[in-house]
C-alpha cells in the first residue's frame, strides 16, 4: 500500500514537472524531460505490481464494489487505479479530493475513454472493479491498453497519454506532442 | 529567486598552464583571472587569481521557427593550448560555440606625422618634419575578440565541448549528437554520433558528456543518461555510433527504487591527464574507470550516500536533476567533486582518505585552512562542529570545480561566488 500510495505521488510529481518545463526558459531538456518519463513508468510499473500483490490478498474486499459504468468498459489501468482508490487506506491526496466531480465531466471522461480503450483487447481484466466515478483518480494516464496495442512494449509513449484521461476539468488542456522538436515548423 | 541570478557561475575550468582561470556564468558572461608572478619578497607565497578580462560572450536569442528562447548561460569553455601571445578560448551556450581571441596590449604607437594625440588631422601647415612613430608603453589592456561563430549545428542544447590533441580540430556533443568541427571553418561540421532514434517516442537516452582523449586524437568518450560510457574511435568509421568499447556496471538489483534511472545518469565524465582512465559522476557517487576493463569501475567512491534515503524529496524539489562535475588533480592521484551546503569532497586514489571542506565565507578567511567537515545522519551522533542530513541546505549546490593542471590549487564555484584554494604546504603533487 506505501508502495502505491508512493508511486501515485511520484506520478502526480512528474507530469506537474513536465507541465512546468514547457514554459521554462530555454525550451525543454530533453534529458530531464526522459528522465521524468522514466520515473513515471518506473512508478506506474511498480504501482501495477503492487497492486497486483494486493489483489490476491484482499480479493474479497473488491467484490464489494458496485458495477456502476454502464456505458464504457474501463481499461485495465484504470481499474487497477479504481481498485486503489478504493482500497486505499491512507490519507488522499487533497488533489484527488478536489477531482471529485459532478456528472458532466464524468461523462466527458466515459466518452474520451471510450475512444483510448482497446475494444478487443487480449488482457481483458476480468476483475472489474467499478470503483465510484468520485474516487476515480482521473489525472493518472491509462497506459495498459495503449501498451497492448503498441509493437514494442517498453515505449515510453508520452505522447499516447491522452489529456483528457487525466487532467482534471478546470486545469488547462495540455497536449504533450512528445520529443520531436525538428518536426515542430 | 535562484533562478533569476545571472551572475550564478555554470562553468569554470584552468588553461593548459593554469596562469589563467575561466569562468562563465548564466548571464552569458565570461570572467578571466589571471595568477599573479610569484612575489620575490615572499619566496613561498604562491601568486594570487587577480580579475584579467570581463566580457559578454553569448547573449539571449530567439528562436523564431520553433518560438523557443535561446538561453545565454554559458555551459561549457575549454581553452585552446597556447601557441603565441595570445590566448584563445571555446565557450559555449545550447546552441553556438564561440572561439575568443584574448590578447594584450602593452604599448601604442606615438608621433604620427598626420594626426595629433587624439587622433585629430593635423593642420598640415604646422608639420615641418618626418618623424617615425614609435611604440611607448601604455596601461595594460586586455582585448578579447571573438575570432569564430560555430552556429546552427545542434538541434538539442549541447552540454560538451572537448579540443582535441591535434590542436586542429574541437567536438560539442548536445543531447542526441556529437559533432566534429576545424577550428578554422564555421560553416560546416562533421556528425559522429547520431544516438536518434527514427521515432521519438522510442528514444531510452541521451548523451550527456562527452570528451577527447589527451593523447589519441581519434579516440573519445562520451557518457549518457543510463550510465554508461562509450569509448568510440574515428578511424573505425565516419559515423562512430558503434562503440569500441562500452563501460557499464551491471545494476544492484536489490537497489533498485522509483529513482535508479535518475541517479544512474552519468553528470560528467574526464579522461585522466594520463590517458588510462575515466572519472564519472552520477549523482551519488564518483567512479574511476580503467579504459582496460569495460565490465566495472576499477573504484566506486560515495559522495554522499545519506542522500539515498532522501530520494524522494530531492525528487520533488529538483534536486536530484542536478549535474555535477568532477575533476582530476595534475597526477592524477587524486578526485574532487562537489556536493551541496557548498561542500565539496576529495578522494585520495591511493591512500583511500577523503575530506569533505566547505567553501564558504565564513570558513574562508585569506590564509585560513579549511577544517574537514563531517555529515552526520539525522539524530546520530554528533561531534562539534558536525552537520546533521536534514539541516544541509540544498540551495547551495557545487556543481563546477577545477583543478590547476600542475599545482595543488583549485577553483570552486558555489553558486554566485569563486573561491580558490591553495596548498601551500603541498604545492608539489605527489
Amino acid at each position: 500500500m506505501e508502495v502505491s500510495a508512493e508511486a501515485k505521488r511520484i506520478m502526480v510529481v512528474a507530469l506537474g514537472k513536465l507541465y512546468s518545463s514547457r514554459t521554462q526558459r530555454g525550451g525543454l531538456r530533453l534529458h530531464r524531460s526522459l528522465l521524468l518519463t522514466l520515473v513515471m513508468k518506473s512508478a506506474r510499473d511498480m504501482y501495477h505490481a503492487a497492486q497486483a500483490t494486493t489483489e490476491s490478498v484482499a480479493g474479497g474486499y473488491e467484490q464489494q464494489q458496485p458495477a456502476a459504468e454502464g456505458t464504457t468498459e474501463p481499461t485495465g489501468a484504470q481499474t487497477e487505479l479504481l481498485g486503489a482508490a478504493s482500497l486505499a487506506t491512507e490519507k488522499p491526496r487533497t488533489l484527488t479530493r478536489e477531482e471529485v466531480s459532478g456528472s458532466p465531466t464524468e461523462l466527458r471522461r466515459h466518452a474520451e475513454n471510450k475512444e483510448n480503450m482497446c475494444p478487443t483487447g487480449p488482457a481483458q481484466h476480468s476483475r472489474k472493479r467499478r470503483g465510484k466515478a468520485a474516487m476515480e483518480p482521473d489525472f493518472l494516464p491509462c497506459k495498459k491498453a495503449k501498451l497492448e496495442q503498441a509493437i514494442c512494449p517498453q515505449q515510453l509513449s508520452v505522447n499516447s497519454v491522452s489529456p483528457g484521461d487525466f487532467w482534471p476539468s478546470y486545469w488547462p488542456r495540455l497536449t504533450i506532442t512528445g520529443f520531436d522538436w525538428e518536426g515542430r515548423n | 529567486n535562484y533562478f533569476e541570478r545571472a551572475d550564478i557561475i555554470s562553468t569554470v575550468e584552468f588553461n593548459h598552464t593554469g596562469e589563467l582561470l575561466a569562468t562563465g556564468d548564466k548571464g552569458g558572461r565570461v570572467v578571466i583571472f589571471q595568477r599573479e608572478p610569484e612575489s620575490k619578497s615572499e619566496p613561498f607565497s604562491q601568486g594570487e587569481y587577480n580579475v584579467y578580462s570581463t566580457f559578454q560572450s553569448h547573449e539571449p536569442e530567439f528562436d523564431y521557427l520553433k518560438s523557443l528562447e535561446i538561453e545565454e548561460k554559458i555551459n561549457k569553455i575549454r581553452w585552446l593550448p597556447q601557441q603565441n601571445a595570445a590566448h584563445f578560448l571555446l565557450s559555449t551556450n545550447d546552441k553556438t560555440i564561440k572561439l575568443w581571441k584574448v590578447s594584450e596590449r602593452d604599448k601604442r604607437p606615438e608621433g604620427y606625422n598626420l594626426k595629433d594625440e587624439e587622433g585629430h588631422i593635423k593642420d598640415m601647415s604646422t608639420v615641418t618634419s618626418l618623424q617615425v612613430p614609435v611604440l611607448m608603453p601604455m596601461d595594460l589592456m586586455v582585448e578579447v575578440s571573438p575570432r569564430r561563430v560555430f552556429a546552427n549545428a545542434h538541434t538539442y542544447h549541447v552540454n560538451s565541448i572537448s579540443v582535441n590533441s591535434d590542436y586542429e580540430t574541437y567536438m560539442s556533443a548536445d543531447d542526441l549528437r556529437i559533432n566534429l568541427w576545424h577550428l578554422d571553418i564555421t560553416d560546416r561540421s562533421f556528425n559522429i554520433v547520431d544516438i536518434k532514434p527514427t521515432n521519438m517516442e522510442d528514444l531510452t537516452e541521451v548523451i550527456t558528456a562527452a570528451e577527447f582523449h589527451p593523447h589519441h586524437c581519434n579516440l573519445f568518450v562520451y557518457s549518457s543518461s543510463k550510465g554508461t560510457l562509450r569509448l568510440c574511435d574515428m578511424r573505425e568509421a565516419a559515423l562512430c555510433d558503434k562503440h569500441s568499447k562500452l563501460f557499464e556496471e551491471p545494476e544492484d538489483p536489490s537497489a533498485r527504487s522509483f529513482f535508479s534511472e535518475i541517479i544512474s545518469s552519468v553528470s560528467d565524465v574526464k579522461f585522466s591527464h594520463s590517458g588510462r582512465y575515466l572519472l564519472t559522476r552520477d549523482y551519488l557517487t564518483a567512479k574511476v574507470w580503467d579504459l582496460n576493463m569495460e565490465s566495472k569501475p576499477l573504484e566506486t567512491y560515495q559522495v554522499h550516500d545519506y542522500l539515498r534515503s532522501k530520494l524522494c524529496s530531492l525528487y520533488e524539489n529538483d534536486c536530484i536533476f542536478d549535474k555535477f562535475e568532477c575533476a582530476w588533480n595534475g597526477s592524477d592521484s587524486v578526485i574532487m567533486t562537489g556536493a551541496y551546503n557548498n561542500f565539496f569532497r576529495m578522494f585520495d586514489r591511493n591512500t583511500k582518505r577523503d575530506v569533505t571542506l566547505e567553501a564558504s565565507r565564513e570558513s574562508s578567511k585569506p590564509r585560513a585552512v579549511l577544517k574537514p567537515r563531517r555529515v552526520c545522519a539525522a539524530g546520530g551522533k554528533r561531534r562539534k562542529d558536525d552537520i546533521s542530513v536534514d539541516s544541509l541546505d540544498f540551495t547551495k549546490k557545487i556543481l563546477h570545480t577545477a583543478w590547476h593542471p600542475t599545482e595543488n590549487i583549485i577553483a570552486i564555484a558555489a553558486t554566485n561566488n569563486l573561491y580558490i584554494f591553495q596548498d601551500k604546504l603541498n604545492s608539489e603533487l605527489h
